[in-house]
């Protein structure tokens, strides 16, 4: 929060920005399905979601990408914590990493195999598979990065594309936890 | 012992005397528990009407009201009864048989996701899907629905899991890392809500329902007459402080007086408490009390900043911070700001034209008049509107309305409920002859109990409020809203069911009928008051604009 309002008074304006909210979660069947609730019902717009199990098995934490003004990151937050499985919830768009694992299928002729490896190697993703007429090239980063190699790959024609979502972790001494 | 009548027990052990609702073939092993009970089954005929009844008795007595019902379209019938208390933060149960485990998910009969549909009207929702989970759940229920900001808990049980063998343990604690609400105000804010409170010099309260959910209204009264400081109050305010108080100026908001939304509006200063500043209560948020500093406290933090700026948040439970802040405070005379406002009171009273016809107004003042120490619930429309201005409520948990939601047909099945926790008082729903519709089986349920309450229909035969914006902000296009129904008889139908029936068509025969009916303490009165037909709502506050453009008829 305190992170929120800072950004805040450094922009001294309302207007959308992007946030990483982390939350931790109980692990129970039902709690997605709570939070994806909630965003729609406050009309919220989600960007990205993931969820995973954390180091306990009881635990799962979900970072979630909202675009929005303050008041409405704030409000999704607070709603957030409203919930009863939601054990606690962080605000971690800044002095964080964050990654996002990539899976994008090219279509590859024997003229351009060559330079689309080339790119994915500058880009240090990995060719995970290969067939006749495209190749599978697996690639994590950050949104930039991604972004960027996503507008490369087009001129080579992208058959298909699968993203994890974000996911986060503030670097240093901050951490999420209970 | 079966999960069946752990249940029952568990329920027993919290002290649950009453449930409302309607059995069916997936709650049948629960039901068949209850048959050796304690605890006393209220039979409604609708399911709506069961929550609704178990939220009045919630809201009459402080304590958390139950409701059963089946599965499929037992829950479903539900839903509306659980949104209406979700919006007022009222504390209920409901338990809802579901399909045994085997089936769920196979559109077995009378299944319906009620756990999927209710996900955004409940505080929390549970679905047990192992026989262990049962009692834990039951136990965190009853935590969680009354605690924090109150609201309704639903607990939806596969009949197979009601019928499996359990040991029982009833859990004594609950563990629920993700829940911990706040009851103590931060110190400094309190301090700095101290600081503003003496510093202002045109102090205006607004109190809200959270203060009768907090049971703050002494600290109320105190921090009122401490400062001094002017009270209006929230439609689900009303009742935390006295109407016939002289700080009190009474309902504010889109159909309060003028002299509250006057006050509101030129204040200096506003201490908000336990109120979520509906759009009902700020009209035009832009132009709502431009001159004032706002202190909202608050036991719920996302209402904090949701929908009015705030200068000083307080995120707590009212009456513990109400308590910290009278230590800071002491009485200051603003004698200018309170001969401005006693100027609007004399200048602006509420008031309807008595011309010898039979005004809806004057049949509530004469309620109140007779049997002042009555609850009174009301339907939702122009009912609802007369009776929050005329019945001038004495004390907390007095006055029954769904705010929130708005929901025509609440009046009468929380009537129900409220007599159920206090049969000895008299209990009358205010309603409309459209409202009342929408629940009327529930006279057989009166009959059926000897639940004595009074209906008194405020009988336009119209759908009144929307009628009035209609002749208002419509061209008199009345779409739709004529209930004229040459034949209905509403005396005839409660006599049908067993009920007393009253007509009243002229003013002199209110007293004479109210005593009558009053006298009645075995079936329910329906008086069938026949009022002016083209009577508004005023003084009112149009959809969208600033409480100060207050218009009267």
């Amino acid at each position: 929060m305190a992170n929120m309002a800072n950004k805040a008074k450094a922009n001294n304006s309302n207007s959308n920005s992007r946030y990483t909210i982390s939350v931790l979660v109980a692990n129970k069947p039902g709690v997605l399905a709570r939070v994806a609730s909630l965003f729609r019902r406050r009309n919220f717009n989600i960007e990205s979601l993931t969820v995973g199990t954390t180091d306990r098995d009881d635990i799962s934490r979900m970072t979630i990408v909202v675009n929005g003004d303050l008041r409405v990151v704030e409000q999704v937050m607070k709603q957030l914590n409203k919930l009863i499985d939601v054990i606690k919830v962080s605000d971690v768009t800044e002095k964080s990493v964050e990654r996002e694992l990539v899976l994008v299928k090219v279509k590859a002729t024997s003229e351009t195999r060559g330079e689309i490896v080339e790119l994915a190697n500058i880009f240090r993703g990995r060719v995970v598979d290969v067939s006749k007429d495209s190749v599978i090239i697996e690639i994590t980063g950050d949104e930039d990065k991604i972004k960027a190699f996503i507008n490369l790959m087009r001129q080579f024609g992208i058959r298909e594309l699968a993203r994890t979502g974000m996911v986060a972790m503030q670097r240093g001494e901050k951490v999420v936890s209970v | 012992m079966r999960a069946a009548n752990a249940i029952v027990k568990a329920f027993e052990e919290e002290g649950v005397k009453h449930i409302f609702g309607i059995p069916g073939g997936a709650i049948i092993e629960v039901y068949d528990a209850l048959y050796d009970s304690t605890i006393t089954h209220i039979l409604t005929r609708h399911e709506q009407a069961a929550v609704h009844a178990a939220d009045g008795y919630a809201r009459a007595s402080g304590k958390v009201g139950v409701a059963f019902a089946t599965s499929g379209p037992g829950a479903t019938n539900t839903v509306t009864g659980i949104a209406t208390a979700y919006m007022d933060s009222s504390p209920i149960v409901v338990m809802t048989g579901q399909v045994p485990r085997s089936l769920i998910g196979n559109d077995a009969f009378q299944e319906a996701d009620i756990t999927g549909i209710t996900m955004p009207v409940t505080k929390h929702n549970y679905i047990v899907t192992d026989p262990t989970e049962l009692l834990p759940t039951i136990k965190e229920a009853f935590y969680i629905a009354p605690t924090g900001r109150p609201g309704p808990v639903l607990i939806d049980l596969p009949k197979d899991i009601t019928a499996a063998e359990i040991e029982y343990n009833y859990p004594s604690r609950v563990s629920l890392p993700g829940y911990k609400p706040k009851r103590k105000g931060h110190p400094k804010q309190i301090r700095r809500a101290a600081e503003l409170i003496m510093e202002a010099e045109r102090p205006v309260i607004l109190a809200g329902g959270g203060i009768i959910l907090s049971n703050a209204s002494a600290e109320l009264v105190k921090l009122a007459e401490t400062i001094p400081a002017f009270v209006v109050t929230t439609l689900m305010g009303k009742g935390t402080f006295p109407e016939n108080h002289p700080l009190c100026l009474g309902f504010v908001g889109m159909h309060g007086s003028k002299y509250a939304n006057y006050a509101l509006t030129e204040c200096d200063l506003v201490i908000a408490i336990g109120t979520r500043f509906s759009d009902r209560t700020t009209g035009n948020v832009d132009s709502f009390a431009p001159y004032a500093k706002i202190i909202h406290i608050d036991i719920d933090p996302a209402e904090i900043g949701k929908n009015v700026r705030v200068d000083v948040p307080i995120v707590g439970d009212a009456k513990e911070v109400l308590k910290e802040i009278l230590k800071l405070i002491n009485y200051k005379k603003r004698k200018e700001w309170e001969e401005k406002v006693n100027n609007w009171r004399r200048k602006y009273p509420l008031r309807y034209q008595n011309d010898g016809k039979l005004k809806p107004q004057y049949v509530i003042e004469k309620i109140f008049e007779i049997e002042p120490e009555s609850i009174v619930t009301t339907e939702v429309g122009q009912n609802q509107m007369w009776a929050a201005q005329y019945f001038k409520t004495k004390y907390p948990r007095q006055f029954i309305s769904s705010g929130g939601l708005g929901t025509m047909g609440f009046g009468f099945p929380a009537a129900i409920g409220a007599q159920t926790a206090f049969p000895e008082k008299n209990v009358v729903d205010i309603a409309g002859d459209g409202s009342f519709l929408m629940n009327i089986q529930e006279l057989a349920t009166c009959v059926d109990f000897n639940i004595p309450v009074k209906i008194a229909i405020m009988n336009n035969q119209f759908l009144g409020m929307v009628r009035q914006w209609q002749e208002l902000f419509y061209k008199e296009r009345y779409s739709a809203t004529c209930l004229r129904c040459k034949e209905l008889r509403f005396d005839k139908i409660a006599e049908g069911f067993g009920g007393v029936g009253m007509v009243v068509e002229r003013p002199t025969e209110v007293e004479e009928t109210l005593r009558e009916a009053f006298e009645i303490r075995d079936v329910p009165v329906v008086i069938d008051f026949r009022v002016e037909r083209l009577e508004n709502v005023f003084p009112m506050v149009p959809a969208g604009a600033g409480l100060n453009q207050i218009i009267d008829g």
